[in-house]
């Protein structure tokens, strides 16, 4: 693909995806009009409201959830990366361990979380945690998959360039498993974006969750509270384009035909 | 350039492929290792690239005794062998990554190692791959991808090129032309080369001898000499479609 051709094809997906907007917002919009109830305000006043609450504390409880999501995609990498590739590259390690991970993979994570606040607690550490272990097996399992396939014959011809342990890691290993790591993410910042959110709920003064149920529940300030959805989505939304983006920047031979 | 002394080698026990195995290469010779799958030909040449080690027995390359892959040693497989996330240009400057990365040791590169990324411009200069280089593997021929690990093995300056069933998998035409390159190469660079093919005819075209390997165990070094090697027009000489003859009867023997 040539430069030019990938702009054009950049701006047109721009272009497609901003359409999209304006659409849900005039179909929000057609809703607020018809429902004509408090519960439902209209994206103008929720806007209005958004741009008052940044300048109050909405940032702060952003912040919040950000780290949170932050920290624990970071450790997630951290050590289910390194761990996927061994699984990946030892039949006899896999073996034994690809029945747990069997077991525990399926488990829907979120209904771990009064257990775990049991035992980390209220604070940062289990919100952290939780999130942690959805991205975790996720992207154990993918780098695992991923390493799989990378042939002996690879490796091989690799290793009789001179290559020895380390710099197969830093020529063969580190470059095979980023797409993985990419894949798992966009597959899974969703889902840790909403645990994040039922992880907010539980006792805690700080991160979007707590404030979105604040404002609705506690408070009737209903154009607050959407304005604080808005900014859960776009955390959500913001961190599947920075997959997004990094997918494009670290791995340019997926979209090259 | 290589002697293999008394090698005993064996996936499985009492099952062996090699035994007692004794065969010797000169410098600077152009060797094939022909014969049906199964029968150990892929596993010699891994032997001799350090890939592998053996049960009994040694070799010895250069007078050394080989303990692991040499950095002077080159080799080329059938597929797969690219990075399919680097484009051409980075596999073909992979070697030299590698060299870097560990410093000239001696273990994983030459202790005189002086090769520069000029080098890499001008083997893919050689190899006709300049358009190719920014180009991802998927992107390129089979032919194209052959000629980058070409490149990127003989932009080591390697003094044994190994190659394992190098052009199988690549159409007649295309096939022809890159065993004529390798001819060409051989010739220029002053090369050892060993080539692994169940091809009868790439046999008789890229071995001044030919090492005919038949059901394991192998005991013996059962050596042919093609007297036809290196000849213009090798393809339509009767001297070489004679030779073609002889192997296909010893093969089905």
């Amino acid at each position: 693909m040539s430069n030019l051709e990938g702009e054009n094809v950049k701006v047109m997906r721009a272009k497609a995806v901003l359409l999209a907007l304006v659409l849900l917002l005039l179909l929000w919009q057609v809703l607020a009009w018809i429902v004509n109830l408090a519960i439902l305000p209209s994206p103008w006043e929720v806007g209005q409201t958004l741009i008052r609450e940044l300048g109050r504390d909405l940032p702060g409880h952003f912040l919040a959830s950000f780290w949170r999501v932050f920290a624990s995609t970071l450790l997630a990498i951290l050590f289910a990366s390194p761990l996927g590739l061994m699984l990946g590259q030892s039949k006899p390690l896999d073996r034994f361990f690809a029945p747990v991970i069997y077991l525990l993979y399926p488990i829907p994570k979120v209904v771990l979380l009064p257990i775990v606040v049991l035992f980390l607690g209220i604070g940062d550490v289990s919100k952290i945690f939780m999130i942690f272990l959805i991205l975790f097996f996720q992207i154990l399992v993918l780098v695992r998959d991923q390493a799989a396939t990378l042939r002996p014959e690879l490796i091989q011809s690799v290793r009789s360039l001179g290559a020895g342990r380390r710099a197969l890691f830093r020529y063969v290993y580190f470059p095979a498993s980023i797409p993985a790591i990419l894949t798992a993410l966009r597959q899974s910042v969703g889902t840790a974006v909403a645990v994040l959110y039922v992880a907010e709920l539980f006792a805690t003064q700080k991160g979007l969750g707590y404030y979105i149920y604040l404002k609705g529940s506690n408070l009737f300030d209903y154009p607050a509270m959407y304005a604080g959805v808005v900014a859960m989505s776009v955390l959500g939304l913001g961190l599947y384009f920075v997959v997004d983006w990094l997918e494009r920047k670290l791995c340019p031979w997926q979209f090259a035909r | 350039m290589i002697q293999v002394r008394n090698l005993t080698f064996e996936y499985a026990t009492d099952q062996p492929v090699f035994h007692n195995f004794n065969w010797s290469i000169n410098k600077g010779e152009a060797w094939t290792i022909l014969g049906p799958s199964g029968c150990g030909k892929s596993t010699l040449l891994y032997l001799i690239a350090g890939l592998r080690q053996s049960l009994l027995g040694e070799i010895l390359v250069d007078g050394e005794q080989l303990m692991r892959p040499r950095p002077q040693s080159g080799l080329i497989i059938q597929d797969y062998g690219l990075l399919p996330w680097a484009t051409v240009r980075d596999n073909v400057r992979l070697g030299l990554d590698i060299r870097r990365f560990y410093g000239p040791d001696g273990k994983h590169a030459p202790v005189e190692a002086k090769v520069s990324d000029a080098d890499v411009n001008f083997w893919l200069g050689k190899l006709g791959l300049q358009e190719q280089a920014e180009k991802f593997p998927g992107q390129i021929s089979g032919g194209q991808r052959q000629r980058c690990a070409i490149a990127r093995t003989l932009v080591l300056q390697p003094d044994l090129l190994l190659m394992d069933e190098p052009f199988s998998s690549l159409d007649a035409p295309t096939r022809e032309s890159l065993q004529n390159l390798m001819i060409e190469l051989w010739q220029q660079h002053n090369l050892t080369m060993i080539t692994v093919t169940h091809l009868i005819e790439e046999a008789a075209i890229l071995g001044q001898k030919i090492l005919l390997l038949n059901e394991p165990p192998n005991l013996t070094a059962n050596v042919i000499e093609n007297t036809s090697f290196d000849k213009p027009d090798i393809r339509s000489d009767p001297e070489y479609l004679h030779l073609c003859q002889i192997l296909r009867e010893k093969m089905s023997k």
